[in-house]
């Protein structure tokens, strides 16, 4: 059973067997516009909690995305080089931008859960 | 979240209604989307009308006996052969040939002029205008006026449904319709259209009529950029500025040739010096190769990982179907097909010079 958790940043996390998707919220999708290139991370990449792990790209602007917690890239949505507009269309679904190995799952209990999220953002 | 000195347009309420997301540009508040969203509303300007409320813009009436030997001297212009009704593009520069404003003059009648500014340069504008006027019999009126621009191949038909006949009036001509308005045939997208200051009271039962037409869709700052860098043309403070001049920026043929031979417009002699020696670097259109976009401000390197220049604007065109962006080359390298590298966040991004607009212009010339 996975367990959905949200940042401040705008970010949601799905968590399953100590391996975290994760990509931007609805909000922030609707926040950034269009999308038209997404840069992805390389497999491999070890993260700490609040390095760029993806940036974003609208028609006016570069956005980045923030490693929410420590941990090790195991893949990135390949669809998006083709189709960035996923993240868009569908941000919680298959617009998911990477996975990570989780370094240190105890980081997770400072996240937010979907009711503080909408809170939140209002 | 605005400040206090954060000007507000006078048909916010409607961008609101209309479900505008608004933010800072130039000091004013503006919609920068609707809920169609950039891409959705630049294609629509592109193959319908899009409606832009461009009140942020200033206009600035300029009359009197020696209205036209006052623009004179602060444009290069020959403000006194423009024909009644014609349009030109010009400058004011500074004495060292910098741009402090691209502005269109546009000669209503033997001694008055309509001057149309940019936002963030309109008090300087008119603080510099006045400062000159004081040496000619001339007067200055900034005018309290929504300016609304309406842009696309079904620009005149909208208009037309809304009771505005357009048909004479041809690209770069501008006219007086009624009365406390002001209406050219022009734009800031590459296509054909209009742009329109009248009377708040007018705009808003104008802007009622347009958008009961289904051709008409409000369209925010962010396709506006998208719309102009596509089409090859230049926002002042980005790609062209007080440190640019004319010859560099690739906009000498909006000096008549007369006048950069012996026009006595401020800057004149700068930019006779500047043409001669031949500009360092050139305004050039660049192609990224690829999807990502390259943004302005990035630094461009030559083959041999030599500085070769910078990018000014950039990001999607959403009708070119990849990036596009301009900047400045160093002259050797101004030529179409010369591939330069753009470091974008470390990476060196393959971009080829370009020529400019990305996508044709369809203006409508006669």
């Amino acid at each position: 059973m996975a367990t959905t958790y949200f940042t401040s940043d705008h970010e949601w996390l799905r968590v399953e067997g100590g391996i975290a998707t994760v990509g931007i919220t609805d909000y922030a999708q609707e926040q950034l516009g269009d999308l038209v290139f997404v840069e992805l991370p390389e497999t491999g990449k070890k993260l700490t909690k609040g390095d760029t792990a993806v940036v974003v790209e609208s028609v006016k602007a570069a956005s980045d995305v923030y490693a929410p917690v420590d941990g090790e890239i195991t893949e990135a949505n390949g669809t998006l080089s083709s189709d960035p507009s996923l993240v868009n269309s569908a941000a919680t679904g298959a617009g998911w931008l990477w996975k990570m190995k989780l370094a240190d799952e105890s980081q997770l209990a400072g996240l937010m859960d979907e009711a503080a999220y909408k809170a939140h953002i209002g | 979240m605005t400040g206090d000195d954060t000007k507000h347009l006078p048909l916010e309420d409607i961008h609101m209604a209309a479900g505008a997301r608004f933010g800072a540009f130039a000091g004013w508040s503006m919609p920068l989307t609707y809920p169609a969203g950039v891409m959705k509303e630049h294609l629509h300007t592109r193959e319908q009308a899009g409606l832009f409320d461009i009140s942020h813009m200033k206009l600035f009436e300029v009359s009197g006996p020696e209205a036209a030997a006052l623009l004179n001297r602060a444009c290069p212009l020959d403000a006194g052969g423009l024909e009644i009704s014609q349009s030109k593009l010009s400058f004011f520069l500074n004495e060292a040939g910098g741009i402090l404003d691209d502005l269109i003059v546009t000669r209503l009648g033997d001694a008055r002029f309509m001057v149309v500014a940019n936002a963030g340069n309109a008090v300087a504008d008119e603080k510099h205008l006045r400062a000159l006027a004081a040496d000619f019999d001339a007067r200055i009126e900034p005018l309290d006026r929504v300016f609304l621009a309406i842009q696309g191949p079904e620009a005149w038909a909208a208009l037309s449904r809304a009771g505005i006949e357009t048909g004479s009036l041809l690209f770069m001509h501008g006219v007086e319709p009624r009365k406390n308005w002001f209406m050219s045939r022009s734009g800031y997208t590459g296509e054909d259209g209009f742009e329109i200051g009248l009377p708040e009271a007018d705009a808003r039962d104008l802007v009622a009529k347009l958008l009961g037409d289904e051709r008409a869709l409000w369209i925010g700052l962010a396709a506006r950029d998208s719309l102009r860098l596509e089409a090859g043309l230049c926002l002042h403070g980005q790609d062209i500025t007080p440190e640019t001049d004319p010859a560099s920026a690739a906009l000498m043929w909006a000096i008549p040739k007369d006048i950069r031979a012996s026009g006595t417009f401020i800057g004149a002699d700068a930019l006779r010096a500047a043409v001669e020696r031949g500009p360092a670097q050139k305004r050039v259109g660049l192609k990224p190769e690829g999807r990502q976009p390259v943004r302005g401000g990035a630094a461009l390197f030559d083959a041999d990982g030599n500085s070769a220049g910078h990018v000014t604007s950039g990001g999607f065109g959403p009708s070119a179907g990849h990036p596009v962006a301009m900047g400045y080359v160093s002259t050797p390298l101004a030529k179409p097909g010369i591939r330069v590298f753009a470091d974008v966040r470390g990476t060196r991004i393959p971009v080829d010079i370009s020529s400019l607009p990305f996508t044709p212009h369809r203006y409508r010339k006669g």
